[in-house]
């Protein structure tokens, strides 16, 4: 089937390129395996920088200076270096550091052998940095009557941190961990570089096959898209459901 | 492994003008990209908001398509698309027109959601003494809304620095290509990626550092 783009067939404008949609609807299976291991490795990112992220937010809020000001550091050093500059250094400069043969290299052969390992931890890194901003804005917001109602019942500082603004800040800063897996899954798209399979690997693949790019790209950002929107919908679904007790 | 780094920067040393000229291209690019997508955002947020049903409608979707695709597919799309019909377009354009639609759109989304903010209570007291629609945009509702646009200017600006490293996806010598480029040729890359990373942040952190002051400049004449 091929379509014209704009121009009906009668005009007999002859164009040098006519669209031919099997290239993309016979690979529909690259396209769907791309798709979910893109929402995996937005998974994986969210999930360990929610960890990351929440154990920084925390140690930054301890008020302990040193502590404070090296993960300010980190923070503002990921913030400002681009996520392929990030995914570079893990995927070449890792091995570089550590010699072949010696025991730390075989450590880090085992626990980051392919390049989709390499990338998620790159992409959790990043993400833990965005989440630490976001979970101390809603560290911050967390008002003080909740926390001297905390101390005036005797919580001290880690269950008054688990019991009193871990909830309530959960609560808050949902939204933006929405919003946060969002932008990681719209963020998985350059992990086709180092060789990972996932929506934009499909899409490359179109066109080193078949010499289609603007069908593989446009069937790669359609579901991009269609699949943000799902996704935001969803959530905002999900958001609305948890119940408001504070 | 202090030799190899001593040896690492004296390579990075002695490639500087390469690394050099790509920084000099991703400089050019930045620059034509911000203004580009600024121009683009203004009109776009304007338009969004006092547009007519067809100008909205159309706004509204091009911001939704492109602030829902990832960079790399509106990079890829404007590389490919003008191509494959006829219309030949520079690799530097084609990335620069990419990078600028990206930065349009959200700048939209920035202007729109500043001149609403102030738009609420202001226009409504414009109105009332008398200012038409002109004097009213210009004297009432712009000077309050530039200094809520400039913290998320600056961050678009500082994610427009760092879209331009994608330019290695469709070969552009920007800073990132020079920086794996000559990585790859020497071997070294852990002394090549600590540049690229001091780089990048001296020049990402001087640009917010630079808006937060504007910010701050700004404030003084507001009530």
């Amino acid at each position: 089937m091929t379509t014209p783009l704009f121009w009906p067939d009668w005009l007999k404008l002859r164009l040098p390129y006519s669209l031919r949609w099997e290239a993309v609807f016979d690979n529909k299976d690259v396209f769907i395996e791309g798709l979910l291991r893109s929402l995996e490795l937005a998974a994986i990112g969210l999930a360990i920088g929610t960890v990351i992220g929440l154990i920084c937010a925390f140690l930054r809020s301890s008020g302990y200076r040193p502590l404070a000001w090296l993960i300010t550091a980190y923070v503002e050093l990921v913030r400002n270096v681009p996520l392929l500059l990030l995914v570079f250094m893990f995927q070449f400069g890792l091995p570089q550091v550590f010699p072949r043969g010696s025991t730390e290299r075989d450590f880090i052969l085992d626990v980051l052998p392919t390049s989709y390992r390499t990338f998620a931890v790159a992409l959790s890194i990043y993400a833990g940095a965005y989440l630490t901003e976001i979970f101390g804005a809603g560290i911050l917001s967390v008002s003080r009557r909740y926390l001297d109602a905390g101390r005036s019942i005797g919580l001290q500082r880690f269950a008054l941190a688990r019991y009193v603004t871990g909830p309530i800040m959960f609560r808050t800063v949902l939204p933006s961990l929405s919003n946060t897996f969002i932008s990681l899954f719209k963020d998985t798209g350059i992990a086709f570089f180092i060789g990972v399979r996932e929506l934009s690997f499909a899409a490359s693949y179109i066109n080193t096959e078949y010499f289609r790019p603007i069908e593989g790209w446009v069937a790669a950002g359609v579901l991009y898209l269609i699949t943000a929107w799902l996704l935001a919908f969803s959530l905002r679904f999900l958001e609305s459901r948890i119940r408001w007790t504070v | 492994m202090i030799e190899d780094t001593k040896e690492g920067m004296s390579i990075v040393w002695d490639n500087r003008i390469l690394l050099w000229n790509g920084l000099k291209y991703t400089f050019r690019l930045f620059a034509s990209v911000v203004f580009l997508a600024s121009v683009v955002g203004i009109f776009g947020g304007v338009g969004l908001l006092y547009g007519n049903r067809i100008v909205r409608t159309i706004l509204r979707a091009y911001v939704d398509i492109i602030r829902g695709t990832p960079l790399i597919v509106t990079i890829f799309l404007i590389f490919y698309v003008p191509g494959g019909y006829g219309l030949n377009v520079s690799p530097f354009s084609s990335i620069a027109f990419a990078l600028a639609i990206f930065g349009g759109a959200h700048m939209s989304e920035i202007v729109r959601g500043a001149i609403a903010t102030v738009a609420q209570g202001q226009s409504d007291a414009a109105k009332s003494i008398g200012l038409t629609f002109w004097p009213r945009f210009f004297f009432v509702l712009l000077p309050q809304a530039v200094p809520l646009m400039i913290p998320p200017w600056t961050n678009l600006a500082v994610d427009l620095f760092k879209g331009t490293s994608l330019a290695i996806l469709v070969s552009q010598p920007d800073f990132l290509f020079a920086i794996q480029k000559r990585a790859t040729a020497k071997g070294h890359f852990i002394s090549f990626y600590f540049t690229a990373i001091v780089v990048y942040f001296v020049c990402c952190f001087a640009m917010s550092q630079l808006g937060a002051w504007l910010g701050r400049r700004m404030r003084f004449g507001v009530a």
